[in-house]
């Protein structure tokens, strides 16, 4: 059948070619094609060129119902409609479920939030679409077959990448002033270096250009870079200090006493420090005050993490728990006991999602904070002194002189470290460098810059950190985020409560209202039916009958629940009969029940 | 061994030349954008801050009247031209791009009680204390001619208000009757009344042009069809209405303005409860004027307030006033939709802005975009309280402040003295009357 039909469509098909390429004008002409092909059909048989006709009628059809647009030159859109975009690109950017529909809206309400819900799914959807389009791919590593990545040793990366990205594995000798803190700025492009015995060093760090350096000849707890590259803060001996990046002091700050950790929250323009003496404070950089002081009454407070997306701050105690603060509150707003013996390091993941803490009982512990629960243990050796999490995930804990950096730590079970590497001495502090791969490790002989391929979110926004950007463009977006700088009254557990609906409030509201005038002006008004003398459905009967329905409802229900009763009862005293009788076999051990 | 390390060429990331402008990748990941609702709501609280330290909506006053001015005129086709009529008679013609007064006729003797432009914005009439009824060109006569109306008719009695028909050659006058007059003629087509009473305003439907409404000084708000001999019902209310004026979007709705210190919006077909009742003047409502939207209109009062109202809302989203303003007679809302014109007891007319925060002239297109997300933020934000206090805040003069405080305290009073008389009185025989009820004696059909 198929065979023969073939071979009757081909003389047509060749007459076809014959013709000149698809024109948008000969939609125009199509009759007097048809008829050609009629003509030729005449030829060879006369019925089945009429069948081919109506077949690209069908196929006409069909294109029109699948929506597909069809071009000038006459060619069907080979990929109608937009374009897939995959569900879990969806789910990344979405922000809200939609609005559950209320039974009996207001139409102006509903017309509103069916607008509302429209808007948001577009805006999803066309985030998602730009998804595509961002330039720069992550790094990685992957090992031969049989070799483990975690033996790849630096040189062997750094031999292997492009110049650029090899000059980023460097090492800094700074054996004098021992052993380092540092600090990487929030675009990642300067690095700032505190030496426990005063030195302070701050480098554009991938051209290697010292910015300033200067020794304040007092031993240095920590260091931190305020919201830009041009201040930095100091907490030394004895106070607080605040420097400029020529090294000029800019304040010292005395209420802010024997600080040892320091977090700097970019958004809320506060810098929050802990101290010796237990106190977590919080200074306001933007207008140099002290937005809080809490007395935390747990001792020496040096184990410290700030969680990105609340601005929550983090603490690690000496008797193994974890309490999360808010200047808001004089009490922590959470405390959890994480380990035996005390906490040593504490580290936040960028989407606040997961809290990585390790112990002096040498294990390693996964929390998710939305949900307070525990997600995985580990037992490390030599356990972990300092940890870091990398804007893509990965964790780095130090053991000692060696710095291990691990994959995955909260969806799978980890056995070997993605990567290692041993520095000279024991490592002081370390930090992951926004937007690029590298591992910043502070130890006792100076600095050592690590490549650690995927650690960095390779696409960077250009309006919020832009390690690119001019000075001009960096005075710009100063004076933006200082226009938006959120109130430190705003910082709470869940960021979003602030756009959510406050019904209690609401409720509150309009209890008052309805004891000030007396009635309920929401009330729904009471169903009169309308006097109607003619037709036998008038609104009136349609509502008895209604109600007729509703009362035959109401008594089956009541019937049936009465007799469920009635069940649960008789089934209950069969129990209690059989207890009685089995309590009367008296066994041996029943002189010890009480 | 297989390795990629983020290597980024700065090329792609900085401008070329001096020339061009910043390059800024976005990346839109909610994680690289923490605090989304935070930030925005702080945004929110800029924007209303800013919105009421740019709420300067006095514009100028225009002053060469020697009188009080007792009645505006928009001009049909021309934005740029008022016409004001006052108390001693004389009619300006202003231009408003230059505020300064173009032409100044003695129209009448006594009072201009109405004043309106024709369709085609060729010529104006006005009624006056006089008894008479002008027609005058708009066109300043030219030089040696003498200023003399084109048409003069002589009316019975004192007419109070005047309108004209949308597209024909007709008009409506009022005063002891409502009397509807063909321009050819010089007299009455049709003439009604219902009792024996005066009327205050006369106005003309804009859509369904044949349609009347007119306020009586027997409290009553009347409406005609001019197509019919007989009107076609009334409302009676509490309280005498001033003027009434129609939606021009929605032509079933008119609001009037009430002795009562309110405005009621009613639905035409349903005189029986107004759709609305505005709330907030603390003394007569003189005057109101539609936006040429429909959306809102704006209310003049005794109290020396202009207050800007939404269509459904029962209070009002502005109020104007100034140090030097008295008694708001007449008032206008320009045609572009942007400006408020207001004449008032000391002879001067006031122009104001009719959205007080809004920058005039040319927006750049990216002052725009920003207006507009600003605009949007408010309107997202504006039910968290600490925004709402300052959006909502206004100053007022003492006066206002304290009659309003008052007031709110006698009505109070008098709600709890209604619900302790409810509490003690058998359940139903003192029913709850609304507020829009509460104004309505009759519809009388």
């Amino acid at each position: 059948m198929a065979a023969t039909s073939e071979a009757v469509v081909n003389p047509a098909h060749v007459e076809k070619t014959k013709k000149p390429p698809a024109r948008y004008w000969d939609e125009l002409q199509d009759g007097k094609d048809e008829n050609k092909v009629g003509k030729d059909g005449e030829q060879t048989g006369e019925t089945l060129p009429q069948k081919h006709v109506e077949k690209a009628k069908k196929r006409k059809n069909d294109e029109d119902r699948g929506d597909a647009k069809k071009f000038i030159s006459g060619k069907p859109d080979p990929f109608p409609g937009p374009a897939h975009i995959s569900k879990d690109r969806m789910q990344k950017f979405k922000r809200r479920d939609k609005t559950k529909k209320i039974p009996r809206q207001h139409y102006k309400l509903k017309d509103m939030m069916a607008r509302s819900d429209e808007v948001s799914e577009l805006a999803q959807k066309q985030a998602a679409r730009i998804d595509l389009l961002l330039p720069e791919d992550a790094g990685f590593l992957e090992g031969d077959e049989d070799e483990d990545t975690c033996t790849i040793s630096q040189e062997d990366i750094s031999d292997a990448v492009d110049i650029t990205s090899a000059s980023k594995y460097f090492d800094l000798k700074l054996s004098q002033f021992g052993p380092y803190r540092l600090d990487y700025s929030r675009t990642g492009r300067h690095l700032l270096l505190g030496g426990r015995r005063g030195h302070i060093a701050c480098i554009d760090w991938q051209t290697k250009r010292l910015m300033c350096e200067i020794n304040v000849m007092e031993s240095i707890n920590d260091v931190k870079w305020l919201h830009s590259e041009a201040m930095y803060a100091v907490a030394q001996k004895k106070w607080l200090y605040i420097y400029d990046s020529n090294g000029i002091e800019l304040h010292c700050i005395r209420k802010f006493n024997d600080v040892l950790r320091m977090q700097f929250l970019p958004y809320h323009f506060l810098l929050a420090t802990v101290s010796a003496t237990s106190f977590l404070q919080y200074l306001d950089v933007s207008v140099g005050k002290e937005v809080a002081a809490i007395n935390t009454k747990t001792g020496r407070l040096d184990v410290m993490c700030q969680n990105p997306q609340n601005a929550i701050v983090h603490l690690g105690h000496s008797n193994g728990t974890v309490t999360l603060w808010s200047p808001n509150q004089k009490e922590a707003l959470v405390k959890m006991l994480c380990h035996q013996g005390a906490v040593r390091s504490v580290a936040v993941d960028k989407t606040g999602t997961y809290m990585v803490t390790s112990g002096m009982d040498k294990k390693l512990k996964v929390y998710d904070i939305r949900a307070f629960k525990p997600l995985k243990s580990y037992f490390l050796p030599a356990g972990a002194s300092c940890l870091s999490l990398s804007q893509r995930g990965l964790l780095s804990a130090a053991t000692g002189d060696i710095v291990q950096v691990y994959r995955d730590v909260w969806s799978t079970p980890v056995t070997k470290p993605y990567m290692a590497h041993r520095v000279q001495r024991t490592v002081w502090g370390m930090h992951f460098c926004p937007f690029e791969d590298v591992l910043g490790v502070g130890h006792g002989e100076g600095f050592t810059s690590m490549l650690i391929p995927g650690a960095g979110e390779p696409n960077f926004d250009g309006l919020d950190s832009n390690p690119y950007r001019s000075a001009k463009q960096r005075q710009e977006w100063e004076v933006k985020a200082l226009l938006e700088k959120i109130h430190p009254e705003l910082i709470t557990l869940d960021p979003t409560e602030l756009g959510q609906v406050d019904q209690a409030t609401s409720q509150q509201k309009h209890q008052d209202r309805v004891q000030a005038l007396g009635f309920d002006p929401l009330a729904k008004e009471k169903f009169i039916p309308r006097y109607k003398k003619k037709g036998r459905s008038s609104a009136g009967s349609i509502e008895r009958r209604k109600r007729q329905v509703a009362n035959e409802d109401l008594r089956e229900t009541v019937q049936q629940s009465s007799e469920d009763k009635m069940k649960i009862e008789k089934e209950r005293k069969e129990r209690e009969k059989k207890e009685v009788l089995l309590s009367s076999k008296k066994s041996a051990l029943d002189r010890f029940k009480k | 061994m297989k390795v990629k390390l983020l290597s980024r060429n700065p090329d792609d990331y900085v401008r070329e030349t001096k020339l061009d402008i910043q390059r800024v990748p976005r990346n839109y990941d909610p994680s690289l954008h923490p605090f989304e609702v935070s930030r925005e709501y702080t945004r929110a609280l800029n924007a209303t801050k800013l919105e009421r330290v740019f709420a300067k909506p006095f514009l100028a006053s225009l002053d060469g009247h020697r009188d009080g001015v007792n009645c505006l005129a928009k001009h049909t086709t021309n934005l740029s031209t008022l016409l004001s009529g006052s108390c001693d008679g004389e009619v300006k013609v202003w231009n408003l791009t230059k505020r300064e007064c173009v032409r100044t006729l003695q129209a009448h003797e006594g009072f201009v009680r109405g004043m309106v432009v024709r369709h085609c914005g060729t010529s104006f009439f006005t009624v006056g204390d006089d008894k008479t009824i002008k027609q005058w060109k708009i066109e300043a006569p030219a030089y040696g001619e003498e200023e003399e109306p084109l048409n003069t008719i002589l009316g019975k009695t004192v007419f109070t208000g005047l309108d004209h028909h949308r597209k024909e050659g007709v008009f409506a006058t009022c005063g002891q009757q409502v009397d509807v007059w063909d321009e050819q003629r010089s007299s009455p087509i049709r003439s009604f009344t219902w009792g024996v009473d005066s009327f205050s305003a006369v106005r003309f439907n804009p859509v369904e042009t044949e349609l009347l409404a007119s306020c009586a000084s027997d409290r009553s708000i009347v409406l005609y069809d001019m197509r019919e001999p007989a009107p076609l019902k009334k409302v009676i209310m509490t309280m005498r209405s001033n003027t009434v004026c129609w939606n021009p979007m929605e032509a079933y709705y008119f609001t009037c303005s009430n002795e009562d210190y309110n405005l009621y919006t009613y639905d035409m077909r349903h005189l029986e409860k107004p759709v609305t009742v505005h709330m907030d003047h603390v003394s007569a409502v003189l005057d109101l004027d539609y936006s040429p939207t429909g959306k809102e209109f704006v209310s003049a009062s005794f109290d020396k307030t202009i207050r800007i109202f939404p269509k459904d809302g029962g209070h009002s989203r502005e109020v104007y006033h100034t140090k030097r303003m008295q008694h708001v007679i007449c008032i206008k809302w320009s045609a572009d939709n942007k400006y408020i014109l207001s004449g008032s007891d000391e002879m001067n007319i006031r122009l104001w802005k009719a959205n007080a925060a809004e920058k005039l002239g040319v927006l750049a297109p990216r002052e725009r975009q920003a207006a507009n997300y600003s605009q949007k933020l408010k309107e997202k934000y504006q039910h968290h309280p600490q925004i709402k206090r300052i959006a909502n805040h206004r100053h007022l003069p003492k006066i206002i402040y304290h009659q309003t405080r008052e007031q709110r305290v006698m009505k109070e009073a008098r709600r709890k003295k209604e619900r302790n008389v409810r509490k003690h009185s058998r359940p139903g025989t003192v029913p709850v009357v609304s507020e829009k009820e509460k104004h309505v004696v009759t519809v009388v059909k």
